[in-house]
């Protein structure tokens, strides 16, 4: 129902949404927790476990009740607090957690078994027998209990993330808040102002307060537009901060696209972290409930909400409202409803002494007993010392005290202390570094406190960044004491709520005792309260305070109670922001993608790099024939490949020599320019890092080339030896992979087809194998290397990046008129498998220069980096895994990668185990499967037939054991 | 987490590649006993208080860094080039 006059939404602008298929209306500014309130809507869902009838408690981000689906374009959201969501023209929204219907829930039937779903009932009665919990017990759970439901479909929302950085971020915008913000802008610090509301103002729009003789409302938006106009301030609504962490970050986020009927292009939410210099929490206090017999019916609200919905919404949350209190505070609640017109049915406060302040019934040293009616309140019976009597009310607003928003301080392990006079928790100072908690979220409940404190905080603050203070008078405002006398639970025998989310009530915490778990973390496991999405907001302290009772312990003895992050929920999507399907990971492209693309290339990621797998011609059934094709290409004519994918890293210095002979395990000072060596890379620790070719190009200069795989690795590896190894040493490295286009130019007639695109033909004196030069393509400078990853007589030819794609396609096509063509990653891997050439199936990590058959590659006259540690004894011998060939019996028989080998006569199980196939490819080339493997002892059992296992594909291959060169071992192709 | 590089400032740790203990930075010499290695390659402390470890500045300027942090508090002490440390250290 609606108050005229009251409330700060836009009565010109109506809107039509609907609520479990009804139609309704609203008003632009509302939520849609009001709106259902302003049109008569009580039970908006049913609770988690017990299916019981629920309303809107709360006018802010805590509610554990009003939880809803949110329906847009075929998506649906489930756990939607009705009082964050705002209202908007069309929106959709469902009741969750009832079937068929909000009205008539079958499964409302567990609340008549009540008494056996208590705390530790699941523990207890599914244990047995175990085969039972799978198949039986847990569908049927699953089905009865949760929290709403999701489409099943993707989400096809649109999120973002983004970064900030503040000197002061401010967090919460209710008087502390603002005035810590005013203080800070005006001393010219960068300053963002987060508030997790629609509106800035925080309390000020919810109760009828004066500041400086005027609405507490209009001082906040003057204060607010000189905020605004100022440029060193950020505003930031709908911005609720969710975690601080280390050294000043703070993750929040931002609603951007969640409240507008028709978003566009906006994301629906955004992910922040800003990085603060330091930070002010003034986020308030949540008001908390009172635990007491059926104490969740629909009407049962918290004060402070029915307030806010009177004040802001212009709502009467119902006709005639019950207060029930332990506090001063209640009076504002009477007081604002009688002026509003709104009957006060009684107050019952609990305070023997309460002062009697208005003209309404009101009822000292008296407790809420029960509450009566069928799908909302319509009594409430309230015993004192008089006896028993029935009050009739619609509403009954409850207020159990004030819990300081103190989450923030709690996110890096600090605990808050118990402070009596208030009967809550505040946070201790210096609990996250740099934040200053004020106001309200300090335990400071009156207004003029919090403007005095506001200034404080962020006085302290600016101190800290050293600037300074401007002199600021806080404005005047009322200053009253906050008058609590703590009541937790009101005796009875019926069940009264604690943890509505979860539906834990305050007999499920007594049992909780009763059976031993007394520690607070224990309780929380065995009862389940604070786990629900408002993670324990509303429950905390009050289950807290039942447990101290229950084991005769005072509260701050019991122990206190944390929050982690995120304050409230985060959806994945807004985390993970950018994240889906090709944004998961960068993408980089050679300059002969389009080529490839264009050619038909199926394109295979190498790390984050894009490669073709092979290139289809026509007439080509499947892949394998491409291959072979390509693979006979290179063998007989000329082949063209991308190899700019390896990493290539620049040296220069006059320790450049040095230093590779440091980092290689073979020397490199030997190397004369204009010659290139195959170098092998140690880890520390012995086993192989990374191989390549290293070319040095001119005196003190050199070009090393890594794998693919291992480009990133091997850059960070020489920063660190040089770094920290040899610091004195003058050498520099930087990574030119990108720089340069590189391909490879393999097969008997490369040299013809360089000589095609060469403004000089090569010398074949000249150009050895392993030798390198510079050379120039149609006056274009680039680099020529002659070496070889596939046994051909092969070159490798570089240009600068850009005149990469012009060059391949121009290769390509001169190759294709010798008979040759482009070949991809499926041929080049057969190529090198015939050559028994490493990659890092062979290299993974586990492997040794001597496993692969490279020891005599480790000098003996010099230190290099893993020297000491491949020495030992364990790293060689025959007792290890060598490299070997493995060639089926049967030529035919596919064999691969992964599969183990085992004696003939030996089972095939782990023990027997004699290796493992890395690699494995049909060669045209030998009309056979072929296969690299490590094997125990491997050099030493060349000849013998070892019987290979495929325990994943289901084979079994005999297979011989080879050398691990099948093609050309003498290698007179690669010099020739 | 943000770590101050000497070289770039106050960097969001995505910037920066973690390696692990110093003890990294102190390789035995040629020909040292294998219990001096065995030690620089596996023993490691895991203390609850002030650390020092190594971290890069991959996505920076590459500077390799040792940074002085507790691992109860996270604070952190200080930060500083590794190649300062080693070659001060000679
Ligand atoms: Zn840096």
């Amino acid at each position: 129902m609606r108050i005229d006059g009251k409330g700060l939404i836009d009565r010109k602008t109506a809107l039509n949404f609907r609520f479990d298929g009804r139609s309704y209306t609203g008003f632009q500014g509302d939520t849609l927790a009001s709106a259902l309130l302003a049109n008569g809507v009580r039970m908006v869902g049913r609770s988690f476990k017990y299916h019981r009838p629920r309303g809107v408690m709360t006018a802010g981000s805590e509610e554990p009740s009003a939880l809803v689906e949110v329906i847009e374009r075929g998506q649906q959201t489930p756990n939607v607090r009705a009082t964050v969501q705002e209202l908007h023209e069309g929106l959709e929204a469902r009741s969750q957690n009832r079937w068929p219907s909000l009205r008539y829930d079958l499964l409302a039937m567990n609340d008549l078994f009540a008494p056996f779903f208590g705390a530790g009932f699941y523990y207890k009665t599914f244990m047995w027998p175990r085969a039972f919990w799978e198949r039986l017990y847990e569908p049927a759970i699953r089905r009865a209990a949760g929290l709403g439901s999701l489409s099943g479909k993707h989400d096809e929302g649109i999120y973002e993330k983004a970064f900030a950085f503040c000197d002061l971020l401010v967090i919460g915008s209710g008087p502390a808040g603002l005035m810590a913000a005013l203080e800070a802008a005006r001393a010219g610090a960068d300053v963002i102002l987060a508030e997790e509301d629609s509106r800035m103002g925080g309390r000020l729009l919810a109760d009828t307060v004066e500041i400086d003789g005027r609405p507490g409302r209009d001082w906040a938006e003057g204060v607010l537009a000189e905020l605004d106009a100022m440029p060193n301030v950020r505003l930031m609504t709908r911005t609720a901060v969710t975690g601080a962490y280390d050294h000043g970050t703070f993750g929040a986020l931002e609603r951007v696209g969640l409240h507008l009927a028709q978003p566009g292009e906006r994301p629906r939410e955004c992910f922040w972290r800003i990085a603060a210099k330091q930070a002010v929490l003034a986020a308030g206090a949540l008001e908390r409930p009172i635990a007491f017999a059926d104490n969740d019916r629909p009407g049962v609200m918290m004060a402070g909400a029915v307030r806010a919905y009177l004040n802001r919404w212009g709502v009467a949350s119902g006709k005639s409202v019950a207060i029930f209190t332990n506090n001063g505070d209640a009076r504002k609640t009477a007081d604002e409803l009688t002026a509003a017109g709104i009957e006060v049915a009684a107050v019952i406060d609990s305070r023997p002494d309460a002062p009697a302040l208005g003209d309404y019934r009101l009822y000292r040293g008296a407790q809420v007993t029960g509450t009566h009616g069928r799908r909302g309140l319509e009594w409430i019976s309230v015993r004192d010392q008089n006896g028993e009597r029935r009050v009739e009310a619609d509403c009954l607003a409850v207020s159990g005290g004030w819990n300081p928003t103190l989450h923030l301080t709690c996110h890096m392990n600090s605990r808050p202390v118990w402070r009596p006079e208030i009967a809550a928790f505040v946070p201790v100072d210096g609990a996250v570094p740099g934040l200053h908690a004020c106001g309200a979220a300090a335990g400071v409940f009156s207004t003029a406190g919090c403007l005095e404190d506001g200034l404080r905080a962020a006085g302290a603050a600016l101190e800290a960044i050293g600037q300074k203070a401007p002199k600021i008078a806080a404005p005047k405002a009322e200053d009253g004491a906050y008058d609590i006398s703590p009541l937790w639970v009101v005796p009875g025998e019926r069940r009264a709520w604690l943890d509505f989310a979860n539906d834990v009530t305050a007999k499920d915490v007594r049992l909780s005792a009763q059976e031993n778990f007394r520690s607070v973390e224990h309780m929380k496991r065995y009862t389940t309260q604070g786990m629900a999405p408002d993670q324990g907001k509303n429950s905390n302290v009050g289950a807290l305070a039942v447990l101290a009772d229950a084991t005769g312990r005072g509260i701050p003895e019991t122990g206190t109670t944390t929050f982690r992050p995120p304050y409230v929920p985060v959806s994945i999507a807004a985390m993970g922001a950018g994240g889906r399907a090709a944004g998961f990971a960068p993408q980089r492209f050679t300059t002969s993608h389009e080529a490839s693309v264009e050619r038909g290339a199926p394109m295979i990621e190498a790390g984050l790099w894009y490669r073709p797998s092979y290139f289809p011609r026509m007439g080509e059934t499947d892949w394998r024939r491409a291959c072979n094709r390509e693979v006979h290409n290179v063998r007989g004519r000329v082949g063209v490949c991308d190899v700019s994918t390896l990493g290539k890293i620049d040296i220069q210095g006059k320790d450049a020599a040095r230093f590779l002979d440091f980092v290689y395990t073979n020397t490199f000072s030997t190397l004369q320019p204009g010659r290139v060596r195959y170098g092998l890379m140690l880890r520390e620790d012995g086993h192989v890092m990374d191989d390549g070719t290293t070319a040095c190009l001119a005196e003190n200069h050199y070009l090393m080339t890594t794998t693919t795989a291992a480009a990133g690795l091997v850059m960070r590896h020489l920063e660190f030896v040089h770094q920290a190894l040899r610091p004195s040493w003058d050498v520099r490295f930087i990574s030119v992979t990108e720089q340069w286009a590189q391909f490879a130019v393999a097969g008997p007639r490369s040299r013809d087809l360089l000589n095609s695109v060469l403004d000089q033909k090569l010398d074949p004196a000249a150009w050895p194998f392993m030798a390198c030069g510079a050379v120039s393509v149609s006056g274009v400078a680039g680099r020529l290397f002659r070496i070889s990853f596939s046994g051909e007589h092969a070159y490798e030819i570089a240009v600068p990046a850009r005149y990469g794609a012009a060059l391949f396609r121009d290769l390509v096509a001169r190759a294709e008129t010798m008979g040759g063509g482009a070949y991809g990653m499926e041929a080049l891997n057969v190529l090198r498998v015939e050559k028994g050439l490493l990659t890092h199936a062979e290299i993974h990590g586990r492997t040794t220069a001597f496993d692969v058959g490279l020891e005599k590659m480790m000098s003996k006259k010099k230190d290099f980096i893993g020297k000491a540690a491949a020495a030992r004894p364990g790293l060689l011998g025959a007792g290890r895994e060598q490299l070997v060939g493995l060639r089926p019996l049967d030529a035919e028989r596919e064999i691969g990668a992964g599969a183990h080998l085992f004696r003939k006569s030996d089972p095939a199980k782990r023990e027997f185990d004699q290796g493992y196939v890395t690699s494995a490819c049909y060669s045209a080339t030998l009309r056979s499967w072929l296969g690299l493997a490590f094997v125990v002892n491997g050099r030493a059992r060349h000849g013998e037939t070892i019987r290979l296992v495929d325990h994943m594909r289901k084979t079994e291959v005999l297979c011989e054991i080879t050398d691990p060169v099948f093609f050309d071992p003498e290698g007179e192709k690669v010099r020739g | 987490m943000r770590i101050t590089c000497p070289l770039c400032g106050e960097r969001d740790r995505r910037e920066f590649y973690y390696y692990g203990a110093d003890d990294y930075l102190r390789r035995p010499g040629e020909g040292a006993a294998p219990e001096a290695w065995d030690s620089y390659l596996h023993l490691r402390d895991n203390p609850a208080g002030i650390t020092r470890d190594l971290w890069h500045h991959e996505m920076g300027c590459s500077a390799w860094l040792v940074v002085e942090r507790s691992t109860i508090t996270h604070e952190i002490r200080s930060v500083k080039l590794v190649s300062d440390v080693q070659e001060g250290g000679k």
